[in-house]
């Protein structure tokens, strides 16, 4: 199955919200979390996500939608 | 002689061996290429390196390569000048720009890090190079690629300007613009590197094509005649140049190649529209918040940099400290440069110099210390930041009688 590595960064909003629960109940996927430092305004999780590819896309958009920064776990790929 | 013992996580220090990998697969932190100083303490010695070639390869010893430098022979060794009519504009004593406006072959100090990777692609045997990029490394990568004999593929947000293209086209490349936002091209750069047997200089070849900064550093130093200066302004987008200028003056401690003590103070200059590294450093957080950018800095434009953290550390632990720069202080900063040094630098020289400006200005760095301004690109790649910032040309009609009028005239208005 497809495998991404991401690096989710959350808002302040959605610090409390179970995130994660809702990418495996949701979207059938299977976090693999690698790193993570969550503190009470902040947030960051270095993860895998294996799945359909499209329910990848699907989560990710969704993750979107909710304020959470999804970037490749290299971060900045693209240098001026 | 061994020089190199791999590859080492930044974050939970496991060991890789010396291949085209870059991400820990246990903890996915950074990887790093680690050294054996004890071997290195033998064979490097400051004749040993004065006998290399005028360019940053005469440091190969302290580059990650193993084999024959493949291209690039000609970069870095870069000016170090002493700016005496800028120090007297800004009240101090002793000032140096470290001008890599004329770094060869692209006018930028992106040629130091695309000469190792590049030189790292041949030595893996790769055929292919790539890189993501809206400026400066894309010009670098296809530069070095066209020199080296490779194919290369350099890929770019669909609505980036035709001019910021030409200095990229001119080198033959194939060139792939992704229509999408920043996020959906950096993702599909990102997955694109996982996929190929290519070498992305700034993914899967990011521990050594970042060590090429390195030799910014290891250049102040010797230049400076094997002295570490006081203060050190860097402009900061990624990251990755000022902790590997930092790491470097470290390895040459270490090293022993340095003469007096280490009191160098690494600084930080980010424009404010774009300066999360600079607010960890004024906040005292090493937690990165990510911004979307907004300067006319394009080439400092990185809003959630891979090595702000790192950046964040090498300016606490020198005792650096840092500087945020309008848009409009910028250009006064390009301005002031060229002014007093006949330096054309873009935009992200003008950040630096006025970050280092602020900096002296606020008395966190001394008139009577040693500073040296880091200039890393060159003024014509970013003419349109100054549109409408220049005086119009005087203009006369073919006589000397127009012309006699018009000297005087120039003449009364400056007394």
């Amino acid at each position: 199955m497809p495998r991404i590595r991401v690096r989710l960064t959350f808002p302040p909003e959605q610090i409390q919200q179970p995130i994660v629960y809702h990418l495996v109940k949701d979207f059938d996927l299977i976090p693999n979390i690698r790193r993570a430092e969550v503190k009470a305004d902040y947030g960051w999780m270095a993860l895998e996500l294996e799945g359909d590819e499209g329910a990848l896309e699907r989560a990710v958009a969704w993750l979107k939608g909710r304020g959470v920064q999804v970037d490749p776990i290299e971060r900045d790929v693209i240098v001026p | 002689m061994e020089k190199l013992n791999g590859l080492r996580c930044r974050e939970c220090g496991r060991r890789y061996p010396a291949t085209p990998v870059h991400v820990c697969e246990f903890c996915f932190g950074p990887l790093e290429v680690d050294y054996r100083y004890d071997t290195l303490q033998t064979i490097v010695t400051r004749e040993s390196i004065a006998a290399g070639p005028p360019s940053m390869w005469r440091y190969k010893d302290l580059l990650p390569v193993e084999g024959d430098v493949a291209v690039g022979h000609h970069v870095g060794f870069t000016p170090l000048i002493r700016a005496q009519n800028l120090a007297d504009e800004l009240g101090c004593r002793e000032v140096w720009v470290k001008n890599d406006s004329v770094c060869h072959p692209s006018w930028s100090f992106k040629d130091r890090v695309v000469a190792v990777a590049v030189t790292k692609a041949k030595e893996f045997g790769y055929d292919t190079v790539a890189c993501a990029s809206t400026g400066n490394l894309a010009n670098s990568v296809a530069a070095h690629a066209a020199e080296g004999r490779l194919k290369s593929y350099i890929f770019i947000p669909a609505d980036l300007e035709q001019g910021k293209v030409l200095a990229t086209l001119v080198y033959n490349p194939t060139l792939v613009a992704v229509h999408g936002t920043y996020d959906e091209v950096n993702r599909l750069c990102s997955e694109i590197a996982d996929k190929y047997r290519w070498a992305f200089v700034n993914v899967n070849f990011r521990p050594y094509y970042s060590e090429g900064s390195k030799s910014y550093g290891f250049e102040i130093i010797e230049q400076l005649g094997w002295r570490a200066p006081e203060h050190i302004i860097v402009p900061c987008a990624g990251g990755s140049l000022i902790t590997k200028i930092w790491k470097g003056i470290k390895e040459l401690k270490t090293l022993g190649l340095i003469a007096g003590p280490v009191t160098t103070k690494m600084h930080a200059a980010q424009a404010a529209g774009c300066g999360p590294i600079v607010t960890m450093i004024r906040n005292d957080t090493d937690v990165l918040v990510p911004v979307r950018p907004n300067t006319i800095a394009k080439s400092l434009a990185i809003g959630n940099p891979a090595d702000g953290y790192y950046a964040y550390k090498a300016v606490k632990e020198s005792g650096g400290y840092g500087a945020h720069t309008t848009d409009e202080e910028i250009v006064e900063g390009m301005l002031l440069l060229a002014r007093t040094e006949g330096i054309f630098t873009e935009t992200a020289g003008g950040v630096t110099l006025a970050a280092a400006k602020k900096l002296i200005e606020a008395g966190v760095i001394q008139r009577t210390e040693s500073i040296v301004i880091c200039i890393t690109g060159n003024g014509l790649k970013t003419p349109d930041a100054l549109y409408d910032r220049l005086e119009a040309h005087v203009k006369i009609k073919p006589s000397l009688s127009a012309f006699d009028r018009a000297l005087a005239d120039l003449k009364s208005h400056a007394t």
